[in-house]
């Protein structure tokens, strides 16, 4: 992936990597000549985690040879990185690094709608969405003209994917006013899918006082819209019931003006929360896919978004699920040894002999797609330049 | 001086609106500036329009604060003169400046009609159904996409003609920015050269106006001569500053400033600064020793040769009436500005002003035309009919009515005087020469009138 084919020469050699080593020792600035450099220095160094930066203007691990100001990043990957923790005061079954099957269905929502952002929006061709081992998913967008956008024009992007502002002094954090975007009402439809299930159902979010005060906080008391249901909502019997007072109450109650509390409700408690920094920098560095996360021993897999629903994340392979699959195999080659014939036993890769083969499967498929298109593009324009 | 303009109407008037856009119209053409683009035929005048503008940049590339001011009055002209032009013509300039963006087809807009009309706010579906949209590049529309003001379609902005100008305003700041930056680079070569070298620092101080920083007249004042020429040449504040100090024998730092500064500009040397207050100062609770140990320090850093060595320059009125309003116990400040109008008519009344004299100041005074008010005062103290040039500055003031007295100059009204010629960048001055002097008088109105439109929005 870092090296397809057709790219500019000594591309690979520019491109930083850090290693978090055995007693969280960090090393930035590593860079490698070929592929098979960082595949030996794997297998050396052994680094708990490891993480890819930018492509800079020369190899990194020269960097203390030039001088100040030469030394600059060209192209990264647009990164996006959304960690559940953000989403600490709007649920209820888990926080900050601890996650759920209740609360995973925020990641699904974030995926969706990030993903049509990205394609219908940006153009973008070329994502890969990853796990990122614990309590989030990272997004890789790797398109050749997204890989040379600005920092000024990443920010611009995270300004325009951002809806949910304000931190632990902000109660209300989402405003919407006429005219409402199609980035938002696009957004809202898909949240809208999930809403009832998520929030009603399994956050309950209106199930009891304590919770219901909370989105209260949201409505705003002019006109009297907030007590008026403090009043309703104990008689009714559940989430759905007291949602659907609310949205009948906040729809009839305004006549001038429109009113979009239920639309900020709904987006404050499902819409994506970005962390800017990570896809504003072009030296920003990003955990690798398929790193170990050092806290759960989960591997950073890659998503399948056509399959996204049906994503687990705790039914991820750890090392030590991977290891052990790994001995099994080998034991299973030991009996096999003496009844196969040498030249067929063919040594199958590895890992494609363990769970984590379909993880694979999704990156490898991500790769050819962008090989594909680059042998695509390099076609086009020996056409125009008539090379054949 | 153009720039000038359109920073004195941009405050003003709110821009973009069409009172705006006429009076620029209105002085544009007085200066014979070429308004017109691509259609005016007055290869001279462009060709002095374009000669200033690079020797403008210059003059202010030096400093941030210049670059700032440059670019923001080059923007905000250039915003103007691109909202003049008529379809056909921003696609000639988009072609000429190879920002080469295509329109969307109709059938595209139709298909997006919605979305493009939810997603452009001020564009009513009418406008939507009217205007082009043309297809940008996300890098180039950063500003709207930040704030999501435009519709995106797989990876371009579809932005409408009327956005257009914000889109074209940010290619040109870059360039221009960019331009200055390399100007200053290349700055030390050209202010070697003399031919420019005195029209650029001209240049940047006129922005400012003259300083009163020159030391011309240095030593040309005795300090026996203060007393009577605080009562014949000073403006009112610096009247009541030394009336005070004469008074008290002292002032306090704010009053030190404003009148020790004032007094550095009329001439008075350091060692004569230093006698004047220290000879007052004796007098009051201080002695000679706590004065040399506290005082005179910071005289000497007025003059330049204490600390970081930077030879202050004595305020103007608009830094006066501005900054530093005084409190109680202070005397310094603009007192049409900051003095109780009762005690400033008692004030005018000891003064020996007449009574019809004392009812125009304060109806000055009320509409806040603190200035204005002071040329007033000035007009009743050497008895003439109208002052003939615009206040700015305490030491204009003090120069002017020393020219008057010593019979320098006509009492009658002037159009073209040096003060006020001095306001004007002198290149300006020689490329319009010819609208030079009918407009000296009506620039400066428009300048002094900006400034308390300024007021007015307090």
């Amino acid at each position: 992936w870092a090296v397809t084919r057709g790219m500019e020469k000594g591309y690979f050699a520019r491109r930083e990597f850090s290693f978090t080593l055995r007693d969280d020792i960090y090393v930035r600035y590593q860079s490698f000549e070929r592929p098979q450099d960082l595949e030996k220095e794997l297998q050396k160094a052994c680094p708990y985690k490891v993480d890819i930066g930018a492509v800079y203007s020369h190899r990194p691990s020269q960097h203390n040879t030039l001088r100040s100001g030469a030394f600059q990043a060209q192209e990264k990957e647009l990164v996006f990185d959304v960690d559940m923790t953000d989403y600490d005061d709007v649920r209820g079954c888990c926080s900050s690094a601890e996650i759920c099957s209740k609360c995973w269905t925020l990641m699904t929502i974030a995926i969706r709608i990030l993903d049509r952002a990205l394609v219908e929006d940006l153009g973008v061709q070329h994502r890969l969405w990853v796990y990122s081992g614990r309590r989030g998913v990272h997004c890789w967008v790797c398109d050749d003209t997204v890989r040379k956008w600005s920092s000024s024009l990443r920010s611009s992007i995270v300004d325009y994917l951002s809806l949910v502002k304000g931190g632990a002094d902000t109660v209300k954090k989402v405003h919407l006013s006429d005219p409402v975007h199609p980035f938002i009402s696009k957004s809202l439809r898909l949240v809208e899918e999930y809403f009832e299930q998520y929030a009603l159902l399994g956050q309950d979010i209106l199930g009891c006082r304590e919770s219901w005060d909370k989105v209260l906080a949201l409505v705003p008391d002019r006109p009297p819209l907030r007590e008026q249901l403090q009043q309703d909502f104990p008689r009714k019997r559940d989430s759905v019931q007291r949602w659907a007072r609310l949205k009948a109450l906040s729809s009839s109650s305004s006549k001038k003006l429109p009113s979009y509390t239920e639309q900020e409700i709904m987006l404050q408690f499902c819409f994506p929360r970005l962390d800017g920094n990570v896809s504003k920098g072009l030296n920003h560095l990003l955990k690798s896919p398929f790193s170990v996360h050092p806290k759960t021993g989960r591997i950073s897999v890659p998503i399948d978004i056509q399959r996204l629903e049906q994503f687990d994340p705790f039914a991820v392979p750890t090392i030590s699920s991977l290891c052990r699959e790994l001995d099994e195999a080998n034991d299973e080659d030991k009996d096999k040894e003496n009844e196969e014939d040498p030249e067929s036993r063919r040594r199958v890769r590895d890992y494609k002999r363990t769970s984590l083969a379909p993880y694979v499967r999704v990156f490898e498929c991500f790769v050819e797609d962008m090989e594909r298109a680059r042998r695509g593009e390099l076609l086009r324009r020996s056409d125009l330049q008539g090379d054949f | 001086m153009v720039l000038k303009i359109v920073e004195n109407l941009g405050v003003k008037y709110l821009k973009g609106t069409d009172e705006y856009k006429s009076k620029l119209e209105h002085e544009l053409r007085k200066l014979k500036f070429p308004y017109k683009a691509l259609a005016e035929d007055d290869y001279d005048a462009r060709r002095k329009d374009h000669i200033s503008h690079f020797i403008l940049r210059l003059a202010y590339c030096q400093s941030e604060d210049l670059r700032r001011w440059f670019i923001q009055q080059e923007m905000d002209l250039f915003r103007y003169r691109f909202n003049e032009l008529s379809d056909p013509l921003v696609q000639q300039f988009l072609e000429y400046v190879n920002l080469l963006y295509e329109p969307i087809s109709k059938d595209v807009k139709k298909r997006l009609k919605d979305e493009l009309f939810m997603s452009t706010p001020g564009l009513s579906a009418e406008k939507v159904e009217e205007q082009s949209f043309y297809k940008i590049p996300l890098q180039d529309a950063q500003d709207l996409i930040r704030v999501r003001r435009v519709l995106l379609n797989y990876g371009f902005a579809l932005v409408p003609h009327q956005d257009m100008v914000v889109i074209i305003l940010n290619n040109y700041r870059t360039k221009l920015s960019k331009a200055l930056a390399l100007t200053a680079r290349s700055l030390p070569a050209v202010q070697s050269d003399e031919r420019l070298q005195p029209l650029l620092n001209h240049l940047s101080h006129s922005y400012i106006g003259p300083d009163y920083s020159a030391q011309k007249n240095t030593g040309k004042i005795s300090l026996e001569q203060i007393d009577a020429l605080s009562v014949k040449s000073y403006p009112i504040c610096m009247r009541q500053l030394h009336k005070a100090l004469r008074e008290n024998h002292h002032l306090r730092h704010g009053g030190r400033m404003q009148y020790g500064l004032f007094l550095k500009g009329i001439g008075l040397t350091l060692e004569q600064a230093l006698e004047f207050w220290r000879s007052e100062f004796i007098r009051g609770k201080i002695d000679a020793d706590k004065f040399d140990k506290g005082y005179a320090y910071s005289i000497r850093h007025n003059y330049g040769k204490e600390g970081k060595r930077t030879d202050y320059t004595p305020f103007s009125c608009m830094k006066i009436i501005l900054s530093n309003p005084p409190s109680q116990g202070d005397y310094h400040g603009c007192p049409f500005r900051h003095s109780d109008p009762e005690l400033l008519k008692q004030k005018l009344q000891s003064y020996k002003i007449s009574s019809t004299g004392i009812s125009q100041i304060l109806e000055l005074v009320k509409g806040m035309h603190y200035q204005l008010a002071c040329q007033k005062y000035f007009e009743l103290t050497h008895d003439v009919d109208d002052i003939g040039f615009p206040l700015n500055h305490p030491n204009q003031y003090f120069v002017e009515s020393q020219k008057l007295l010593s019979g320098g100059r006509e009492l009658k009204k002037e159009m073209s005087h040096p003060g006020s010629s001095q306001l004007k960048p002198t290149s300006q001055e020689s490329i319009n020469s010819s609208s030079a002097t009918t407009t000296s008088n009506n620039e400066a109105d428009t300048e002094l009138e900006g400034l308390d439109e300024y007021f007015a929005e307090d």
